[in-house]
Order: C-alpha cells, then structure tokens, then sequence
C-alpha cells in the first residue's frame, strides 16, 4: 500500500499505438514504471483502473486495458475528449507520466472457471474487455466456449484491430464484429451491437456475459441478454464517472451510496438493479 | 477523566503556556465575523460567539491543500509535501468536534488520507461547551448536547467565574501537564453547576429534526416529486456545502507556472452542475433536484449506510446562511412524513 494515495509514482511511455483516428481518436498507451520494485509489485486483475496524469494537466481515470498476464507493462487506452486526454495524446515515446493505482474492484475470473464467457463491448468500451479477454485467452483451458462480440460506428472505429485479427484465427474464441452502417468490402453484421447479439443467439446455459460500451448500448444488450433468458447475476457490466480521487473519497462518482471508483466498477446487473441513483 | 477548576484570572496564563509549543487556534473576530485562525497571544481571542461561520474542519481539511509539488511537463520529477505540525485548537463547539469524528470515517478506509489524518493525530482538541444555542441549533436532534466532551480532549465549560475543566485523556493530560498548578480540583457544587449550564443550554434548542428511520424513508422516496419541490427555490450557490462542518468533497488541480508545479486539491461542491460533468458532454446529475437530493442523501442516506452515522451535527450553519431559507430541519422531518 503507497503511504500517500494521491501521489502517482513516474512511469515511461514505452508506446503509442493509434487505435482509432478521426474526430474522436483512441490511442493506446504502453507504460513501464521508473522504478523497478514498482513494476515488479504492480499486480492488478482485469477489470481495476488506474489514475494517469500528465503532470501540470490533471489526472484521468483508466480501465487498465493490457491483461495482468503480460507482464513488464500497463496499457491503457484513452480517447481524446477532454483537457486530460487531448494533452496525453500529444505525447510520444519516452515522456514521463504519473501512474497510481490500481483502483476498483475486478472481474470475477477465479468464479468463472468453467463458465462459457460471452463478452459484448462497443467502442473504446473494450478497454476494460479486453483486459479480461487476454487473461482468458492466456487461460484458455480453465474457460469453457468463448464469444466476442464488438461493433463500432464504421469499420475504421474498430479498436485493437490486429488484436481482433488474431482471436479470429484460433479456433477456439468466436468472434463476431458489427458496424452500424453498411461499408462496401465489409462481409460481417451490419448494424447495432445488440442486434448483433440477438443474431448470435448464445445461450444462457452456464455462461456469464460481460458487456461495457455507450450506455445506450448497455441498455439495450441487458435488455437483449433477458431476451435470451440470461438471470440478472449471469450479467456484469463496467461503469465510469467523473472522477477526482479514484480512492473514495472526493465524493463525485457515487451511485446511491456505492462509489464506482472504490466499489466499482463491475457490477452485476443484480446489484445495479437494486441500488438507486443517477448514472 | 480529570474533572478541575480554572478561575478565569488565570485562563490567559493558559493560553499563553500553550501557545509556547503549539499553534494554537482560536476563535477570533475578523470584519463582524468569528473564525477560527492562529492567535499569537490570548487576547485576539474572542469568546463571545455561538459559532465560527466556517467550521474549524478547515484546519485539517485545508481550503486549499498542496498534495505534492512536480516540473511540469513531459519530463517530470515529484517532490513530496511533509505534514508536520502540532495544532490546538481551542473553542471548538461540540458539534464541530462530533463533525471531525464523522470525517474520519470518509479519509480513513482502504487508502488513507495522509494530509487529514496526520493532522487529526497532531490535533489537540479544546472543545468550549455552547452556552448559548442559536435558533437553527440543533445537536441535541442526534443525541448529542452543546456541552458533549464525547469528540474533544479537554472541554471548557463556562460556568460563571471561572471554567469547568474535563481532561479526557492522554493528550489532554499531556498539554496540561505544565499548568496543573493553576488547575484545581472540581467540588460537587461546581459539577451541579456545571450541569445546570448545560440543562439550561439544552432548554435553549427550540427545534428538532425527525431523524428516527430517516436512512430507510428515504430508500422508498428516492423518485419522489417531492424533492423537486425541496430543491426549486435552489440557487446551486453551494454554501450549504462549503460551510458544512462534515462535507468532504474536494477536487483536484494542476496549478503550474513554467517551471513549477503543485497538484492541489480544493473543497468542491455537489451543488455545481461541474462537479460530476463528464467530458463527453454527459452529467448524471443534470438538474438541481439531483444535486440537491444527492446533499441530503450523502448526509442522511449513504452515510448512515456505509458508516453507520449520520453525516449532520446540527451546527445550521447551512440553514443559518442559505440566501433562499433551505431549512435541512424542515426538509428532512418533511421527508420523513412524504408516502412513498
């Protein structure tokens, strides 16, 4: 445990990968720590966060995209939107960034052994699935059957391409891209995520479904996944709020009295069915 | 617990005793307003006040706080901030001490706020009992009283010509331990009048706050209509918050010139629409019902529940200083009564 929470500890860009381009560009971020004990001692599980700050800007908070089972790094994946993102995705390789965390809760992938996993994301919503599919994919033999499915809004929005390339050549994770509008060279679905989903049509039958995306779309695929008779605990879902702190104690990312930074930010569609408040 | 007499001839001797090893911090008179600040002798003092306008939790939960400094840019360096200091703070009411009990619990937790908690460890509390309640006073609504010795170390109580003295406990017997000579043991009688002071204080608080099964009403009123008429006179000017001896939000800034830079947090409110503004243009909590509803949930619904407590003292700074009346005694007894 650091003895002052707030102070980040210096971490290296080692890469920058554009994801996405456009007018809302995703970049991902490789960092290493400075300082070795650090790296070596930084242990997360899919699913947590950390704050990364560009010193003299503000800080963000990041799902934590790479799996803990590569080791020597973190990624994260961040958009350009605000002060904080559009600062980070001026910097290059070799600039110093603070790192601190990791923060929230993570994806139940002890309880899960044995379940087949249906993961639905949308947009830079992935971050946090792939986290959690690379983990899988780097225990394949503890999962059972495995569906990705991912849309974005036109084939160049898609994130971690090369990634998705891969996946669709093994044999044992099926994946199933989406976009929302028809493209000429695309063969895949075309249309919403959700729609997709339905088309998919996995059964409910010992599996969990994860999904993060646009809220819109989460809606939508819970709404779906009850369709096709998944329970409310067999769907979990990453939530984001505005954040300061990421440790609890600023007071902005509540949902009734849970905060999403500390209690977050996987939550069973149970839970948040039951806690009240605005997301 | 020591329970003595100082004759109030020798009370500045003890101020001026004290203030040879501490920062000592005072009640003083700043414009026609009392505050707490630094007192070099104890003259600048002054008693004569029901309550500071902005709550001592200023002193360890800063305004303004530096939490590191770093150089800026893309090749920084970080240099930490030391918290190294041994404060008394003398005339805190009851109320605002029971406020520092209940910050705790926010800065306490799985990740510990250093700046907070370094300084409630370094922080000896004097507590002076409120003889004179106001009208929007309202501590004795959690079964609290404005004579409580519950959250300081030594409580002052003023009980004519001179002060009921509770030391109660290490800290408290430590800080007096060079001025024993001026203490002197309470009789029966002054402890009787001790308590009278305190009965005729209480007598004084003339409302109440329904708070019996609060945290549970309000799980069932939550989409209620009513708290849109709670919060349509609300201007959003937040000093409800800002002057709240319990509200702990804050934010977090860069401040930065060429070639210096320090990371400082500053109290922030759940009253402005920024405060939970995403950067995609999106905010949970849009309207004011949202943020007014999310102030009287954090205090009497999501505290209760992850900390077992109320997060109010009834110290009314909030209704006591609101530019339209919002009256937290009224809103909350009102909601106690609204059907689900």
């Amino acid at each position: 445990m650091k003895e002052n929470p707030y102070q980040p500890w210096l971490a290296t860009i080692e890469d920058v990968r554009e994801e996405v381009g456009g007018q809302r560009p995703i970049k991902t971020f490789k960092l290493k720590f400075q300082d070795k004990n650090i790296q070596n001692n930084f242990s997360f599980l899919p699913g947590q966060c950390a704050m990364v700050s560009l010193f003299g800007q503000g800080e963000c908070f990041f799902a934590i995209s790479s799996s803990p089972t590569k080791k020597g790094y973190i990624e994260v994946s961040v958009m350009k939107l605000g002060k904080v993102t559009t600062a980070l995705h001026e910097l290059e390789s070799g600039d110093t960034v603070g790192v601190r965390g990791p923060y929230g809760n993570y994806f139940d992938v002890e309880g899960w052994k044995g379940s087949n996993l249906v993961f639905i994301g949308g947009g830079i919503g992935q971050a946090p699935l792939r986290s959690l599919i690379n983990y899988i994919v780097d225990n394949r033999k503890s999962y059972g059957k495995l569906d990705v499915i991912y849309g974005a809004r036109t084939s160049k929005d898609i994130s971690y391409k090369q990634e998705f390339e891969e996946l669709e050549k093994r044999k044992d994770v099926n994946v199933h891209l989406s976009i929302d509008v028809k493209e000429d060279g695309w063969n895949k679905f075309v249309g919403f995520v959700p729609d997709n989903l339905l088309q998919v049509k996995p059964s409910p039958k010992n599996t969990i479904a994860i999904t993060c995306g646009p809220p819109i779309m989460i809606k939508f695929v819970i709404q779906n996944l009850e369709k096709l008779g998944f329970s409310e605990d067999q769907i979990f879902t990453t939530l984001e709020m505005r954040m300061k702190c990421g440790i609890g104690k600023c007071g902005r990312c509540n949902i009734g009295n849970l905060y999403v930074c500390k209690d977050g930010p996987v939550f069973s569609y149970k839970q948040l069915k039951n806690i009240y408040g605005e997301r | 617990m020591d329970k003595m007499i100082l004759s109030k001839s020798d009370f500045p001797k003890v101020i001026t005793e004290i203030i040879k090893k501490n920062n000592v911090y005072a009640p003083v008179k700043n414009n026609d307003t009392i505050i707490f600040d630094q007192i070099k002798k104890p003259s600048e003092m002054n008693l004569d006040f029901c309550n500071s306008k902005v709550p001592p939790k200023k002193l360890l939960f800063h305004q303004t706080e530096t939490l590191f400094k770093f150089t800026p840019g893309t090749k920084a360096k970080i240099e930490s901030v030391d918290i190294n200091e041994n404060n008394v703070i003398f005339g805190i009411r009851p109320c605002d001490a029971k406020s520092l009990a209940i910050l705790d619990h926010a800065f306490q937790g799985d990740f510990e706020d250093p700046y907070f908690l370094k300084r409630r460890k370094n922080t000896i509390l004097i507590g002076l009992s409120c003889n004179k309640p106001e009208l929007n006073c309202f501590c004795t609504s959690f079964d609290d009283s404005p004579a409580s010795s519950k959250y300081v170390d030594i409580l002052f109580t003023d009980i004519g010509d001179k002060y009921y003295v509770e030391i109660k406990n290490d800290k408290g017997k430590q800080l007096t331990k060079n001025i024993s000579n001026l203490l002197k043991p309470a009789t029966e009688n002054d402890t009787k009048k001790r308590k009278e002071v305190e009965q005729k204080a209480i007598n004084m608080i003339s409302r109440h706050q329904k708070t019996e099964g609060i945290a549970y009403k309000l799980d069932k009123i939550f989409e209620n209509p009513y708290w849109k008429k709670v919060a349509f006179k609300c201007v959003g000017c937040g000093t409800c918050t800002y002057l709240c001896p319990t509200c702990h939000c804050f934010d977090i800034q860069d401040e930065t010139t060429l070639t210096k830079g320090a990371r400082v947090r500053v109290w922030d409110t759940c009253m402005n629409p920024e405060y939970t503004l995403q950067a995609s243009g999106y905010n949970p909590r849009p309207a004011r019902t949202n943020r007014v509803r999310n102030r009287v949930y954090h205090k009497y619904n999501y505290y209760p529940k992850n900390y077992d407590v109320i997060a109010c003292v009834g110290c009314g700074r909030c209704i006591d200083l609101c530019p339209v009346n919002i009256d937290i005694i009224d809103v909350v007894t009102r909601a106690g009564e609204v059907k689900p």
